[in-house]
């Protein structure tokens, strides 16, 4: 007999076993507020030497910035992603880290790159277009800038992941754009780190527009910050601007990925103040009073006005730090103006550890190719590709 | 093969054998290590992984979340970091969200970079028809990956090979996909893993059986089709030898272009589709190379280009054998013009 079929017996669904969320989501949710430590009573803590240092990296960053936009009008680069208004991001993202530790940059952060010890030439070689990683990123633990968006991002998890392995306190910081975010590779990385409690961090630069699309067609989450609690790590929202909030938070951040507590997402709030790239028209799509508004909220006037209030910087400092920029910008203008050498026999090189018997044949054809022209290759004279 | 060694041989399935690569690699190299989607408890839903996590830890035979790009995009980081990592994609169709990944990034990390970041991916990926397989569980995807510089593309057909050419593909500096023909999964023979005659360099193309009237050439889950036409046409008059490609990426035209010019005659048999498939390709470098030797034109014996079938329909559209031999028959050539 059945429990159907006993009389009077009705089947007493019982309740589901227990379920609680595995996390309490509260302590992963931002703040509602950007952190910002410029101008606030925060900025009486913060350390004198470390501002100094994070300014001169600011000026050097916007002129930087400034040159290769210009190496770009002479035809010396063949296009350049300006970070011009998102240099606290690319500084503290440099600094937050340690020489052992990984930096993943997407293809607008040469400066990070740059401020990490890349030589500024080799950073641009991408974008010169005479190879497509002009440095070996091992030398300074810089991945190649990622074209595509935010495919990076799972790199960076898999690298610290293995470091961990090892048992070497390494951390990877991956960064990525606000457009980025809607990406799956970036949802696949987020959830591999948490899961696997990967010493990572993510810090989106949220520059308000993914070339001309604003993060109102983006996304509909109540900040980018907010995704981390659907994976199960801290999000937190700082203001991409204030160059000693971004370090504060993502050194915070990238210690307690190195202590073994795992990966945050921190969510940067700057502004792109120029064009996507120099091949874009910012007025398109965004007006001149909103991009006034944030060249108010300029990331190294924040800074000057704090050192100026505490006696740290005066018109002296200001300028020694413009005229080491310049500097900065004379070297880099003089060597970019040089032809690189370029050898076309490169092309067959390191597409395997050993050459294929079809790219021999290859190799072979533009060899006599090259020489039928009398030996002279597409740029110049060949030889050493450095 | 030495007697001792043929003493210890016996029946294995090519699954046990990938198995066994994977696990004498894991011992040899610390540096190796194997995951994907149900790898580690489960073993695999083929089990060729079954055991290695019980074995080797869950750190280094890894059940990852289920997400290819995230799968293979964490391999890249590991291997940038100094691991040799196996992944598995589940099903042939199921690798399609990490191409990207694949193609942006593991197919030319070595090159971007000259050199100084060289990426040992292995992608072990199940493909091909066969075993009645629901959609999405059946497709012959190597023709995307022959069209991407930079991977090795390699398939095994026999129980030595599976474990010979995975175990050269492990240990390749180079990001090597690894195609295992399913349906041959089961297949058996008497096999020593401490025999490792079979255990060439990727790259190298092996004639399975002698023949000098034509050439069949093909790989993975045809060869056996092509070994039982060959058996079948003797009584036809024809003696057909067969050419095992093994690899696909790099192409051994030597191998391949020396038996054609010994025979005359080729046909190209796989069942992945012929309009854009591996069959164009192959047809067209025998014929740039062996033009003069050509008694009738290199012909295709291919899937239809359609979308892989439902199971019900795919002995239809897998080349068999009797398609094979008509093929064959159509190389008389000179009687049919």
């Amino acid at each position: 007999m059945t429990v159907q079929e006993r009389p009077g017996a009705a089947y007493r669904p019982t309740p589901p076993p227990a379920w609680k969320p595995r996390t309490d989501p509260a302590p992963l949710l931002p703040d509602p507020e950007p952190y910002r430590v410029l101008g606030t009573d925060a900025a009486a803590g913060a350390d004198p030497e470390l501002l100094l240092r994070l300014y001169a990296e600011l000026v050097r960053g916007r002129r930087y910035n400034a040159q290769a936009t210009a190496l770009t009008k002479q035809g010396r680069l063949a296009v350049y992603p300006s970070s011009t208004g998102q240099e606290a991001c690319e500084v503290a993202a440099a600094l937050a880290l340690e020489e052992r530790d990984w930096l993943f940059p997407s293809y607008r952060d040469t400066l990070a790159a740059v401020a990490r010890g890349l030589d500024p030439v080799q950073a641009l070689t991408l974008l010169r277009g005479d190879w497509h990683t002009g440095y070996d990123p091992n030398e300074h633990r810089v991945a190649p800038l990622s074209t595509p968006l935010a495919t990076q991002l799972p790199h960076a998890v898999g690298l610290a992941h293995a470091a961990r392995l090892k048992g070497d306190d390494v951390v990877a910081l991956a960064m990525v754009g606000d457009g980025g975010t809607s990406e799956g590779d970036f949802h696949e990385a987020l959830n591999f780190a948490a899961v696997w409690r990967a010493p990572v961090v993510f810090l989106v630069q949220n520059n308000g527009f993914a070339i001309s699309v604003p993060l109102s067609k983006q996304t509909a989450a109540p900040s980018l910050a907010h995704k981390a609690v659907g994976y199960g790590m801290p999000g937190r929202l700082v203001d991409g601007n204030d160059a000693a909030a971004v370090h504060e938070v993502l050194g915070e951040a990238v210690a307690r990925a190195r202590r073994g507590g795992g990966p945050t997402l921190v969510e940067a709030i700057t502004y792109r103040i120029d064009a996507h790239t120099n091949a874009d028209d910012a007025t398109r799509y965004r007006g001149e009073s909103e991009v006034e508004a944030w060249r108010e909220h300029d990331p190294i006037r924040l800074l000057e006005a704090e050192l100026t209030s505490r006696g740290l910087l005066d018109e002296d400092g200001v300028r020694s730090a413009a005229e080491a920029a310049e500097a900065m910008a004379a070297r880099l203008r003089e060597r970019m103006n040089a032809d690189p050498v370029l050898n076309p026999m490169d092309l067959f090189e390191h597409v395997y550890a050993e050459q294929t018997g079809q790219l021999r044949e290859q190799a072979a054809q533009l060899r006599a190719e090259i020489d039928a022209e009398g030996g002279e290759g597409a740029h110049g004279a060949e030889g050493d590709a450095r | 093969m030495s007697t001792a060694t043929a003493r210890q041989a016996k029946p294995a399935t090519m699954a046990q054998a990938l198995q066994r690569a994977m696990r004498d690699a894991m011992s040899e190299d610390p540096t190796v290590h194997v995951m994907g989607e149900d790898v580690g408890t489960l073993g695999g839903v083929f089990r060729v992984t079954d055991g290695l996590a019980k074995e080797f830890g869950e750190d280094r035979c890894t059940d990852t979340p289920l997400a290819e790009a995230g799968i293979l995009g964490t391999a890249v980081g590991m291997a940038m970091y100094g691991l040799r990592p196996v992944v598995e994609m589940q099903f042939d169709a199921f690798a399609y969200p990490a191409f990207e990944q694949l193609i942006s990034h593991v197919s030319r990390m070595r090159n971007r970079t000259r050199g100084a970041m060289p990426l040992p991916i292995t992608v072990r990926v199940p493909y091909g028809g066969g075993i009645g397989g629901v959609e999405h569980h059946s497709d012959s995807s190597e023709a995307y990956y022959m069209a991407t510089p930079g991977l090795h593309v390699v398939t095994p057909a026999t129980v030595e090979d599976a474990y010979g050419l995975l175990r050269e593909a492990i240990a390749s500096d180079d990001p090597v996909v690894f195609l295992e023909p399913k349906r041959l999964y089961w297949s058996k023979a008497d096999w020593s893993p401490d025999a490792p005659a079979a255990v060439e360099p990727i790259g190298r193309a092996v004639v399975r059986r002698q023949g000098r009237s034509a050439t069949l050439i093909t790989y993975g889950p045809s060869v056996p089709v092509c070994m039982e036409a060959a058996e079948a046409a003797e009584a036809e008059g024809w003696d057909l030898e067969v050419v095992d490609l093994r690899s696909l990426v790099p192409f051994d035209d030597e191998t391949v272009c020396a038996s054609v010019r010994r025979t005359g005659r080729a046909v190209v048999v796989h069942e992945s589709t012929g309009f854009g498939g591996p069959g164009g390709e192959i047809a067209a470098r025998v014929t740039e190379r062996c033009f003069h030797h050509l008694e009738a034109p290199v012909l295709r014996v291919a899937g239809f280009d359609i979308p892989y079938p439902p199971p019900m329909l795919e002995r239809h559209h897998l080349p068999g054998v009797d398609r094979v031999l008509d093929a064959v028959a159509r190389l008389q050539w000179e009687a049919e013009s």
